[in-house]
């Protein structure tokens, strides 16, 4: 579904990115985990063309390097960014609305079928973004996200600053999202979530991919995760 | 004294519409796209042009509408092969880009028009006293410029809150990046919000253009103070435009037509500042000595005390 061959980015003059080449499938859950500053978010922002990639980005089988956000966002790519980007003054209703790509025009996710998904968001329709708390607005940006009908959506640090009890409800949205059959790519600082809900695992360290498997294997592998994990 | 003080208000209403109707686009332009536009007051000097230029053929009427989308089609060239390719560069090379683009279209004006004033008159069906005041009539066309800035308003407002595009535009005050990921054309967006907002600064030219001089002059008089406006009332609120322009342009009126000193506090209470003190002069210093400073001094303080103005979602 959405794949990357050794991308490089950079910022200015500091090379982040030094050759990523990872992938994932319909359907499945992939996570990205990696000390702070590897550059697993510019990998996300370079997918979507945030940051300009040097490389080759595919999505569905076409190159999407060098697209525009918006073209990348209507082939069927959705973001989560890691500050959510709420739109403070907007409500609820119109983050929404606002994740809908062409007006009137939705497709497996309607105003109804989201509330069912994320009832709280139903009792603060009205409310304007700022008001909401930390979890409710990870819960808008990813339902944000979803009302633009993508089939892959790559989230970035959604647990971040949450209660346990809300990563736990993250956590199982995510799982849920996978089994409609949209590919997930996670970027994920909590090992411990990432290793339950992935498919696969990619440990990145200094702008590479330096270990790639099931969450099993890099249980398995205490070389991997004390040099490039643990701090 | 009651006369001094409605006619101030009244004509201080007015100034300030008219700062109001170039002052709404910038704040838009400003706002969202984070361009500080100096050569927006050039769009109203033009607007003020083509409109005296296309009335000498099609009356006033239909000028009133033709001046303003031409001006704002003007502004999306302008946007789309100007200021869409510096942008990448940052904002610096932006503000530089306006700075020389103000003086390219003054310059312009003075080779096609000249340097004298042009004799760009109301209509006729606007030529007549509305009513009168303390035996002192007021004319018509003043309450029109009135009506065409509340319309404005109002316009703007249900553009901003009631429509898509109005939300697409709300979005790209905070997030551009965001909107964008979401889907949404955002370049395309900035092109038209530039049109639009110059097409604002246009229909202001149209009144202004009549209600001050048509001259090359004109569009360098208005512009500091334009961004005085949008500091003030903070970048991207359209409500916030209009209360800075209502304060500057009543503050600026009043100041103007009272004629006062801080010498005049020390005389309420018996006490007359000697023409000799040291002070003196700051102490007699009139107030409408005053008028052409205090915008500016308004901007100053605006920025150090608060930055984000009167109603400003962010930091200017």
């Amino acid at each position: 579904m959405l794949a990357t061959n050794d991308v490089h980015a950079y910022y200015g003059k500091s090379h982040v990115l030094r050759g990523v080449t990872m992938n994932v499938q319909a359907g499945e859950i992939v996570s990205l985990v990696g000390r702070n500053g590897v550059g697993r978010s510019t990998l996300c922002k370079s997918v979507m063309g945030l940051v300009a990639p040097v490389g080759e980005v595919r999505f569905k089988d076409r190159p999407i390097n060098g697209k525009q956000p918006h073209q990348i966002a209507h082939l069927g790519l959705g973001y989560v960014p890691e500050d959510r980007a709420i739109f403070p003054g907007l409500t609820v209703i119109e983050n929404l609305e606002l994740g809908v790509k062409k007006r009137g025009k939705f497709g497996r996710w309607t105003f109804e079928e989201i509330y069912k998904w994320f009832p709280r968001l139903r009792e603060r329709a009205t409310f304007p973004g700022e008001v909401l708390s930390g979890g409710e607005q990870q819960m808008l940006t990813m339902a944000r996200t979803l009302m633009g009908d993508p089939q892959c959506i790559i989230v970035d640090e959604p647990t971040e600053g949450l209660a346990p009890k809300i990563v736990q409800e993250i956590a199982d949205l995510l799982q849920q999202i996978a089994k409609e059959g949209i590919a997930v790519l996670l970027v994920e600082q909590k090992l411990s979530i990432a290793m339950k809900i992935s498919n696969r695992v990619y440990v990145m360290g200094e702008g590479k991919v330096v270990f790639d498997g099931t969450p099993q294997e890099l249980q398995d592998n205490p070389e991997v995760r004390k040099e490039w994990l643990e701090v | 004294m009651l006369e001094t003080i409605v006619f101030s208000l009244l004509n201080g209403l007015l100034y300030g519409m008219l700062l109001f109707m170039l002052s709404s686009g910038l704040t838009l332009i400003f706002g969202m796209m984070g361009v500080l536009n100096f050569a927006h007051a050039s769009f109203y000097m033009l607007g003020a042009y083509f409109a005296y230029t296309m009335g000498l053929y099609t009356g006033f009427w239909v000028a009133l509408f033709l001046a303003p989308i031409l001006v704002g089609a003007l502004g999306a060239l302008v946007e789309r092969w100007g200021l869409r390719h510096v942008h990448q560069h940052g904002h610096v090379p932006e503000l530089l880009f306006t700075f020389g683009l103000a003086y390219v279209i003054e310059e312009l004006v003075r080779l096609f028009y000249g340097t004298i004033p042009m004799d760009y008159r109301m209509p006729d069906s606007l030529n007549f006293p509305l009513f009168s005041l303390f035996g002192t009539n007021y004319p018509a066309f003043r309450v029109f410029v009135l009506v065409i800035a509340v319309l404005m308003f109002i316009g703007l407002f249900i553009l901003l809150k009631k429509t898509r595009a109005g939300l697409i535009i709300q979005g790209s005050l905070s997030r551009p990046d965001m909107v964008s990921a979401l889907g949404h054309n955002v370049p395309q967006v900035f092109m038209w919000v530039f049109a639009f907002g110059t097409a604002l600064a246009a229909l202001g030219g149209v009144v202004g253009g009549i209600h001050f001089v048509t001259e090359p002059g004109m569009a360098f008089m208005m512009g500091p103070i334009v961004f005085v406006v949008v500091v003030l009332g903070g970048l991207g609120s359209i409500p916030g435009a209009l209360i800075a322009s209502m304060i500057i342009g009543i503050l600026q009126t009043f100041v103007l037509s009272v004629d006062f000193s801080i010498a005049h506090i020390g005389l309420w209470f018996g006490y007359a500042v000697p023409p000799d003190h040291f002070f003196a002069t700051l102490f007699y210093l009139d107030s409408t000595r005053i008028a052409p400073v205090l915008p500016f001094l308004i901007l100053v303080l605006t920025l150090i005390f608060r930055p984000r103005g009167i109603m400003g979602k962010r930091e200017a």
